[in-house]
């Protein structure tokens, strides 16, 4: 097994604050691992810290010989504008970016591959919709879409499932398990145990600090569950400069 | 009757027919800009950097007086230093980008106003408030063609980032650096065109030709390409046609031409068929799927 990214004593956040403290480890090329933790554990700070979005207070995360435009993000839902007058297809093929740069030109061929991946996510027919008219499940699907076209070796989703009914988390699941099986690397911060359980065979618990990271029914367990609550209070506007060693 | 009332102004008038190629030139670049304007949430930005060039071409004109590229070359100065000073105390300060924009371009009014006055008369004061597009001479107009071609250029070369920063930064951000560039790239446009638009329309005018244009394409299209095609066009009509009831009523031109813009915003507002009130009022029965 080879490390497709190694955090080392990896610490994230905002304003000197703290969001990720001093992560190590090393998620495995080809596994597919879930991120859980309260709300406010740094689960999306990691994800942006994994991504390049935002750059390291201490630390540094290594990615395996790989650029960042290798690594497909999907972002928080609320993090897009959908009143911005944009069409599904447009949205989608958004996904080429690696390939076609500022200016490259969207020939015969992409536009197929384009179809396709919106078929594969079940919108055929959504082509020329507004994305502001899509349903939320739409809307997930459509950046699933854009997800295939990325084509990339490690794809890292920040709450794929969140209020989306129970067809289209199949649906998208059978992505997440197809990317798998292609040997690609997948992080996913999810909320829901028993999704997690039946679907994700590594997990990661965290909450600022790692609590446990290693096979889920070892990760989940009752205890470090109420660990990880305790663990994860809010920030102090009055902490102190950290003293662990860099 | 109707060649008199359309056609004769421009056909018997230089000043007219340079005034038109004037508004033309503008609203190919103008439509598209405030069309980013307003999706980007800028459209108060762009009032104040339009005021923010008044100080640079007062300087320019102190200094060697109706001097074209004196003034222009001091609006642009003037608008980029506001522009990259708003922005950098809105990053490492408390206060948010609007708070610190209004700050300055406040003071660069009052600032421009005092200088113009200094060396000049209310006449003066006056054109550089509302712009003196029936006095466009060639070297105006070739600056404010120049600057239209480069603003349809530019806004092609920087069009995916901008797009994109605008619905999905965080996507933006992990499949290209463009982000940053493009935004000031923009607002390097925008000042461009706002420095056109100080020429021929004054400083407090200069907005309305990019704004109104680009709120009227808001309700007739739901796709970008439609809006600056819209916005464009209806920044052209605008142009001509305040030109028009300036000349038959004898009422300011600038001023004119962004009524013209507002009428037709204010149809659109009642009438426009995405989301106009008209339309809200009375949606007709509801379909079956």
């Amino acid at each position: 097994m080879t490390a497709q990214l190694q955090f080392r004593n990896l610490t994230l956040g905002y304003d000197r604050h703290p969001a990720v403290h001093h992560l190590d480890g090393a998620v495995e090329a080809g596994t597919l691992t879930a991120v859980v933790g309260p709300n406010g554990a740094g689960k999306s700070t990691l994800f942006k810290g994994v991504v390049g979005v935002i750059k390291p207070l201490a630390g540094s995360v290594e990615r395996g010989g790989l650029s960042l435009q290798d690594i497909a993000y999907l972002p928080q839902i609320a993090e897009i504008d959908r009143s911005f007058p944009i069409s599904v297809y447009d949205m989608v093929a958004m996904g080429l970016w690696r390939g076609k740069g500022l200016f490259g030109s969207i020939g015969a061929k992409d536009r197929d591959t384009i179809e396709s991946a919106i078929a594969t996510v079940g919108l055929t027919g959504f082509e020329s919709r507004a994305i502001g008219t899509l349903s939320g499940g739409q809307m997930q699907r459509m950046l699933f879409a854009r997800l295939l076209l990325q084509d990339a070796r490690v794809i890292v989703l920040d709450e794929p499932f969140n209020a989306i009914d129970a067809k289209t988390s199949a649906d998208l699941l059978a992505l997440v398990h197809r990317w798998h099986s292609e040997k690609r690397t997948v992080l996913a911060a999810l909320h829901d145990l028993e999704l997690i359980k039946a679907h994700f065979p590594q997990a990661l618990l965290l909450a600022r600090e790692p609590v446990a990271w290693g096979a889920t029914a070892d990760v989940l367990t009752p205890d470090n569950i109420v660990k990880a609550r305790r663990m994860c209070e809010a920030f102090d506007e009055h902490a102190e400069a950290c003293v662990v060693a860099a | 009757m109707i060649y008199d009332t359309l056609i004769a102004p421009f056909a018997e008038f230089e000043f007219m027919r340079r005034a038109l190629a004037g508004t033309i030139a503008l609203a190919f670049g103008a439509g598209p800009i405030g069309v980013f304007l307003m999706l980007r949430r800028m459209s108060l930005v762009g009032d104040a950097m339009a005021h923010a060039v008044l100080p640079g071409a007062a300087v320019g004109f102190l200094l060697s007086g109706l001097n074209l590229f004196a003034m222009a070359a001091g609006g642009l100065v003037a608008g980029f230093v506001v522009a990259v000073a708003a922005g950098l105390v809105a990053r490492s300060t408390e206060l948010k980008e609007d708070a610190s924009l209004a700050a300055f371009f406040i003071i660069s009014l009052a600032l421009g106003v005092t200088i113009v006055s200094v060396k000049g008369t209310n006449i003066d004061l006056l054109h550089f408030l509302f712009g003196t597009v029936l006095a466009l001479d060639n070297q105006m107009l070739v600056l404010i063609a120049i600057n239209a071609t480069v603003t349809v250029v530019g806004l092609a070369v920087i069009y995916r980032p901008l797009v994109l920063e605008c619905v999905d930064p965080g996507f933006l951000r992990s499949v290209s650096g463009a982000g940053a560039p493009a935004h000031i790239a923009f607002l390097a446009l925008l000042v461009v065109n706002l420095v056109s638009g100080f020429h021929a329309l004054g400083t407090l005018l200069a907005v309305g030709i990019m704004i109104l244009p680009a709120v009227t394409a808001r309700f007739w299209a739901r796709d970008i390409t439609a809006m600056m095609v819209i916005g464009a066009v209806s920044a052209l009509i605008s142009g001509y046609a305040g030109l028009l009831v300036s000349y038959h009523s004898g009422v300011p031109s600038g001023p004119a031409v962004i009524l013209v813009a507002g009428a037709i915003y204010a149809v659109s507002l009642l009438f426009g068929r995405v989301g106009g009130l008209v339309w809200q009022a009375f949606p007709g029965k509801h379909l079956e799927a």
